[in-house]
């Protein structure tokens, strides 16, 4: 068969030189025949566009992992990558006709054709097998698949099925699905020769075969092996796509013909012009059809009528791990790090292998020495004989490494395979290169969205409201995810609406390089910033890192990144033990799912990792609580609080009618209050939520929710008497037990179980009366002035609405009165501070009706049970005729609806949409008082 | 220089004065005529057709005085069927690969180090090589936090030392020291367990292959075919850790636990059964339902993530190995059989497995708390299981 320009005759036909991709034994092979051939000119698989980039081979500066890289125009999405490491046999190929002055052609079907049947077969199919829709021809073998097993390897050399691919992310319907079961040409060999792994049977056979006496021999072996499957297969081929019920398998037959038929017009034509001494380097599969005699005719015939679009193409650095099968987008690759050893090795490739090991893991500060390294060398060569190898592989040396070096265990085992066997090289590309078209996307949109890139520092406000203003919002966002920090958020100076948004923008020249960098990531802003915040979440540290980037994956709408976070996330939750690391993360978790929520975006994964995280809370909390010194229980107090409040918004946001429904509930505890709520809205509207709450009065009252977006709310019933269903009104009842668990337990330091107590009368959940007895409960002669002392200031300390609760509820601001004038007078000193601390965070006036309720003493008390207050300035029963008459106003206010019986026009907001409401609710709990 | 030691200078009955295990001498002088009431035949009795067949087709090259060549000794663990037909059934469910690498590393002169966690077929494995490579799992040393030197080196009768002054004679030779004159396998048991200054006594014999009595100016070296299987367990790490130099001499190979959940609940309830038989508990007609589910639960805290690979859970500090499992649903059956209406039932093995699980009250409750509500309560028809395990742990 083939014929070396020298010997064999010219017009025997090309020498044709079927290879594996990406297979260091075929590209030696390849050298050496390509060195005894010396053809005059090569043809190699791949795009014919890239031609004009064959130079750039040899450029100094060209350093593979490299690969081509394929994209539409005006599309850059729509791409296809040929990655070439230093052991491909197209690369060898390449450089040797490079460096010897041969002319160098790709020959596959061009990239133009290639992306434009793909698309097409993608609007045929929905893209449900992008896997393997595309096309492109699999030049070397390989493009980045999604689909990390393809195969690819075998199916790599045999090549039956495409791969190239688009970056995830773009081609969000490629990224998720692989190819089904597809006919494995290697694997019938291999399993014909008793190999159960069709990967070995390559190596022992092709690969690690040492170099025979002529150089051509193995390719004609090769090529009739190929052969006689071809013809079993194109049988199969026929009713292959039934079994199956997968059209792509149907189609890449097709597309393989076609393929076929071009490559043999381009080798038809190379030999008219170099009638001696064609050489093609392809894929193996391809060798007998390229063999095969075949008409122009019919081959033109096939060719007609392809769709075409314009392509643009050019080189981009690659890593080792993404040729690996495991990056998700490799080359098919388990081992490129082995590969390249292998191929690069002069001689003794197994020792020089194992004492690369060695020194990776003394660098690790494991204990190996020669001697381990003799051991090794021992082992896998007996291993080999055992398993009838010829030589030791890449599973012998790999078990011999961890029975020998690694003691058995797999951990160092995994920082070898990480580090040699796929390796961390990373290629580079010179650069003359053509731009990437990440940067020619970014310029697109920026056109698009009217945002030129300016070296003169500007400010930028957006209402996201806007659909151009949130697209920019969003590109500022995934640039400053991959690093390209052309804007930065600046604190609003207009409003703090979380519709708004102000950047500070700024292009620097060097933000260009950054551009070109991120090209790694993917050739459209989108994909690449999925891309890159799927590999931010994998190597995140801390549990807070992947909140805070869940925050800017929602603000970015990246919804193609969030679920790898969202596991990331769930994982990192799981196997945190520290409590306080949850605690500080559902907050920010809770956030992000209230701001996606704003903005539409579905946040459903994360609402369920929220829920997970809360639960997580709930089981720790109890423990985590106890023995804490008086630091520790204060910093447990705010996560005690955080959590409430997190937990609230969680079975908001998962439920909206719930919270319709709470705010007005806990106002109708106390109609009473109606009449004082707008005083105490006046002075201190953060109070309101809790006073009306706080007063003694009807346990629960009865109506539903007066808001208008809310579906039949659960009713007040639900909170007063908590129902143990399912669902987020189930999450908020279990943390309610979870508060209560904490306010009776005696370890648990006085702070957390004064607010817990708090917490749970807030809620409505604890009865005046229970609370009061709890409180007389820590106040009780027997608890330590200090512990009690702590408990008020958890009970009614700071910032939380205390001092109204005691103004309102005298029995409580009695059992105070009473237990401070019973500290003895030693202690009193010791617990003055804490009592300062509580008290003085009061708003003045609460603190002067404070005093005077305490001044007047304990016969004023007596009448408080019913809610009527023996206050200054107010009467004892609320006036509801006044109330009334602020009524209007109010409802107007807040955008509610007016009472029937008023005027029945809808609030001026009455349409807009649940979050908006919810939100106003939540800002002001005004929005349920009822008259 | 080389000196034979007889068997027959070994006589049990002398043997009180030394700690020698008893157990490897009375099972020299016994494994001859091993009579057919043991409770329990060696390895190499038990399957001695499945033996004899492999020897007598297995055309490969044997190393000296191995009884099989390797690839037969891996068929005789992994089973296959030979060219005649005779089925050789499979002494140990697990990769090939685990079972290669060590045939491989006593083939060559590395002593074989099996670690895992507790019921993980160690010391199964280790009796099942040594029968199919030297004929004779009997040369056994069990390793304790009591055993002495002499039962690595060796030890003296003494009445024949008093009488007759130091000599051969006198010379109670150890398991090891037999192997090494015999070219055979010799087997410690629990290696982690001896403490360290005795562990340190094979290091010359596994790097010398020599074992000297500087009171007789003799030594013992060791002929081919010598190797040494230790077992050791994983989760006795750190307690008598193998000093560098003698982990050095060592080929480790870590058995996993069983990897597929069906696998597990396979060896589960095939034990359960035969220990159920001879407890004399009435067989439980659905048990196999919550076997799978102990399993699942096992699996799922062992390995910290759910089966559905979806979450990830914390391990608690317990080892959690199938034969654990295996005890939590016998406890189960009996439970059931005497207390209950024979039927296995979540309540019978709810507190099994709480026992098993929280090793460590605080941390380990926490845990087990954790997967109930995250896991456990949201699965499908696990009701009645979650509902037994509130039952116990609150």
């Amino acid at each position: 068969m083939a014929g070396t320009d020298g010997k064999a005759g010219p017009g025997r036909g090309p020498l044709l030189l079927g290879v594996r991709h990406h297979g260091p034994g075929s590209a030696r092979a390849v050298q050496a025949a390509l060195a005894a051939a010396r053809p005059r000119v090569v043809l190699i698989e791949g795009p014919p566009e890239a031609d004009a980039l064959v130079p750039l081979a040899a450029h100094e500066d060209m350093r593979p992992p490299v690969a081509l890289l394929a994209h539409a125009v005006d599309e850059p999405g729509r791409s296809a990558f040929w990655p070439f490491a230093e052991f491909s046999p197209e690369w060898v190929a390449l450089r040797w006709a490079v460096d010897h002055g041969v002319p160098v052609r790709f020959f596959d079907l061009p990239a133009a054709h290639t992306l434009a049947l793909r698309e097409h077969e993608e609007e045929a199919e929905h893209g449900t097998d992008g896997g393997q829709g595309e096309t492109t021809g699999r030049p070397a073998g390989a493009g980045p698949e999604p689909e990390p097993g393809a195969k690819a390897e075998p199916g790599a050399k045999a090549e039956p099925e495409p791969e190239a691919e688009a970056e995830p992310g773009a081609m969000p319907s490629a990224a998720g699905t692989r190819p089904a079961v597809r006919t494995d040409p290697l694997a019938v060999l291999a399993g014909a020769a008793g190999y159960d792994d069709p990967e070995r049977w390559w190596e022992d056979v092709v690969e690690h075969r040492g170099a025979g006496e002529d150089p051509l021999a193995p390719f004609s072996a090769l090529e009739e092996a190929m052969g006689a499957l071809r013809e079993t297969e194109g049988t199969e081929g026929a009713k292959g796509p039934e079994p199956h019920g997968e059209p792509g398998a149907a189609d890449e037959h097709g597309r393989d013909l076609v393929r076929e038929a071009y490559m043999r017009l381009q080798v038809r034509s190379a030999q008219r012009e170099f009638p001696e001494g064609v050489a093609v380097v392809c894929g193996a599969w391809h060798v007998p059809a390229l063999r095969r005699k075949s008409t122009v005719a019919a081959d033109r015939a096939l060719l007609k009528g392809l769709p075409k679009i314009k392509v643009d193409l050019t080189w981009v650095p690659w890593t080792n791990r993404r040729l690996s099968r495991s990056s998700g987008y490799g080359a098919g690759i388990d081992s490129p790090g082995w590969y390249g050893h292998v191929f690069g090795a002069a001689d003794r490739p197994v020792e020089r292998w194992l004492t690369k090991v060695a020194g990776l893991l003394r660098e690790e500060d494991r204990i190996v020495s020669s001697a381990h390294v003799i051991e090794a060398v021992r082992l896998a060569e007996t291993l080999a004989v055992m398993r009838g190898r010829p030589l030791p592989g890449l599973s012998e040396t790999t078990d011999a490494v961890r029975a020998v070096m690694c003691e058995g265990s797999d951990v160092p085992l995994a920082l070898v395979h990480d580090r040699l066997v796929v390796g961390d090289v990373l290629g580079e590309v010179p650069e003359e290169a053509p731009a990437v078209p990440l940067q020619r996307d970014l310029t697109r949109i920026q056109r698009r969205l009217r945002l030129k890139p300016e070296a003169l520092e500007r400010e930028l406000e957006l209402d996201l409201r806007k659909e151009t203003d949130a697209e920019r919002g969003r590109l500022l966002h995934r640039l400053r995810l991959l690093g390209i920090g052309w804007g930065e958020p600046a604190a609003s100076r207009t409003g703090t609406g979380t519709f708004r948004e102000t950047w500070r923008l700024r292009w620097e020249p060097e933000l260009s390089v950054r551009v070109a960098e991120a090209g790694v990531w993917g050739t459209t802003v989108l994909g690449a910033a999925t891309a890159k915040a799927e590999a931010d979440a994998v190597a995140a540290q801390h549990l807070a890192e992947v909140t805070a980037l869940a925050e800017r994956c929602l603000l970015a709408e990246l919804p193609d990144a969030l679920p790898v976070v969202m596991r990331v996330l769930a994982d990192r939750a799981a196997l945190d033990a520290d409590v306080g690391h949850l605690a500080q993360a559902l907050p920010a978790l809770v956030r992000s799912l209230r701001y996606g929520d704003v903005r539409g975006t579905d946040t459903g994964a994360l609402a369920e990792v929220a829920a997970g995280l809360a639960e997580r809370v709930f089981v720790g909390l109890p423990p985590a609580c106890a023995a804490l010194d008086a630091d520790g229980a204060e910093e447990m107090r705010r996560h005690v609080d955080a959590v409430n409040g997190a937990v609230g918004l969680l079975a908001d946001a998962a439920d909206a009618p719930a919270d319709a429904a709470h705010a007005p509930a806990d106002a109708a505890h106390a109609p009473a209050d109606a009449a004082h709520a707008p005083a105490d809205a006046a002075h201190a509207p953060a109070d309101a939520a809790h006073a009306p709450a706080s007063a003694p009065g009807p346990a629960s009252a009865s109506g539903s929710a007066p808001d208008a977006g809310s579906v039949p709310a659960p009713g007040p019933a639900s909170v007063s008497a908590p129902d143990p269903a399912s669902g987020p009104g189930d999450l908020r009842a279990r943390w309610r037990r979870v508060l209560r668990v904490l306010s009776v337990r005696g370890t648990v330091p006085g702070v957390i179980r004064g607010r817990s107590v708090r917490l749970l009368l807030d809620d409505g959940e604890l009865p005046a009366d229970e609370a009061a007895r709890l409180m007389g409960l820590a106040l009780s002669p027997g608890t330590p002035p200090a512990d009690a002392a702590a408990w008020i200031e958890g009970f009614v300390g700071g910032g939380s609405g205390g001092g109204m609760l005691l103004v309102h509820d005298e029995r409580l601001l009695g059992l105070v009165d009473a237990w401070l004038t019973g500290v003895p007078a030693e202690a009193f000193t010791d617990v003055l501070p804490l009592l300062r601390r509580t008290f003085s965070a009061y708003e003045p006036g609460v603190r002067r009706t404070l005093g005077e309720l305490v001044r007047r003493g304990p016969g004023a008390r007596g009448g408080t049970a019913a809610g009527g207050t023996g206050l200054p300035g107010f009467a004892p029963e609320p006036d509801t005729a006044r109330a009334d008459a602020v009524e209007p106003v109010v409802r107007l206010l807040l955008g509610l609806p007016a009472r029937e019986g008023a005027s029945g026009r809808p609030g001026p907001a009455g349409s807009r949409t649940g979050g908006r409401t919810r939100q106003d609710t939540d800002d002001n709990d005004l929005a349920g008082v009822r008259v | 220089m080389p000196v034979s030691v007889e068997p027959t200078s070994v006589d049990p009955s002398q043997n009180g004065s030394a700690p020698v295990p008893t157990e490897a001498d009375t099972q020299t002088s016994a494994d001859a005529q091993e009579s057919p009431e043991a409770l329990r035949p060696h390895a190499e009795n038990a399957f001695a057709d499945e033996l004899a067949a492999l020897a007598a087709q297995d055309d490969r090259p044997r190393p000296a005085r191995w009884k099989l060549s390797p690839w037969a000794v891996a068929t005789y663990l992994l089973g296959g069927t030979l060219p005649d037909g005779t089925v050789i059934t499979p002494k140990y469910v697990g990769p090939r690969r685990i079972v290669e690498v060590a045939v491989t590393t006593l083939a060559t002169d590395r002593a074989l180090l099996l670690l895992g966690v507790p019921g993980t077929a160690k010391t199964w494995v280790s009796e099942h090589l040594a029968a199919a490579v030297s004929g004779d799992s009997t040369l056994l040393v069990q390793g304790t936090a009591g055993t002495p030197e002499e039962a690595i080196r060796y030890g003296w009768n003494y009445a024949q030392l008093l009488a007759h002054g130091p000599s051969r004679d006198a010379l109670v030779p150890s398991p090891v020291m037999r192997a090494m004159a015999e070219g055979m396998t010799a087997r410690v048991e629990e290696l982690t367990r001896i403490p360290a200054d005795v562990q340190d006594t094979l290091i010359t014999i596994l790097s010398e292959k020599t074992l000297p009595i500087p009171e007789l100016g003799q030594e013992v070296q060791a002929v081919r075919g010598f190797n040494l299987i230790a077992t050791a367990n994983d989760r006795d790490r750190g307690v008598n850790d193998l000093s560098s130099a003698l982990r050095r001499r060592f080929n480790t190979v870590v058995l996993p636990l069983p990897a597929s959940a069906e696998a597990e609940v396979d060896i589960v309830s095939r034990r359960v059964d035969q220990i159920g038989r001879s407890l004399d508990l009435p067989a439980a007609p659905d048990g196999i339902d919550e076997i799978r589910r102990v399993v699942t639960v096992f699996r799922e805290l062992r390995d910290g993530v759910t089966t559905d690979g979806r979450t990830k859970l914390k391990s608690p500090s317990g080892t959690l190995s199938t034969a654990e499992a295996i005890s939590v649903v016998t406890g189960g059956l009996a439970l059931a059989a005497h207390f209950g209406d024979g039927v296995l039932r979540s309540g019978d093995v709810a507190a099994g497995i709480l026992g098993a699980v929280v090793r460590d009250p605080a941390a380990d409750r926490v845990i087990w708390q954790e997967y109930l509500e995250t896991v456990v309560r949201e699965r499908d028809g696990w009701k009645d299981f979650y509902r037994a395990c509130r039952e116990v742990s609150a």
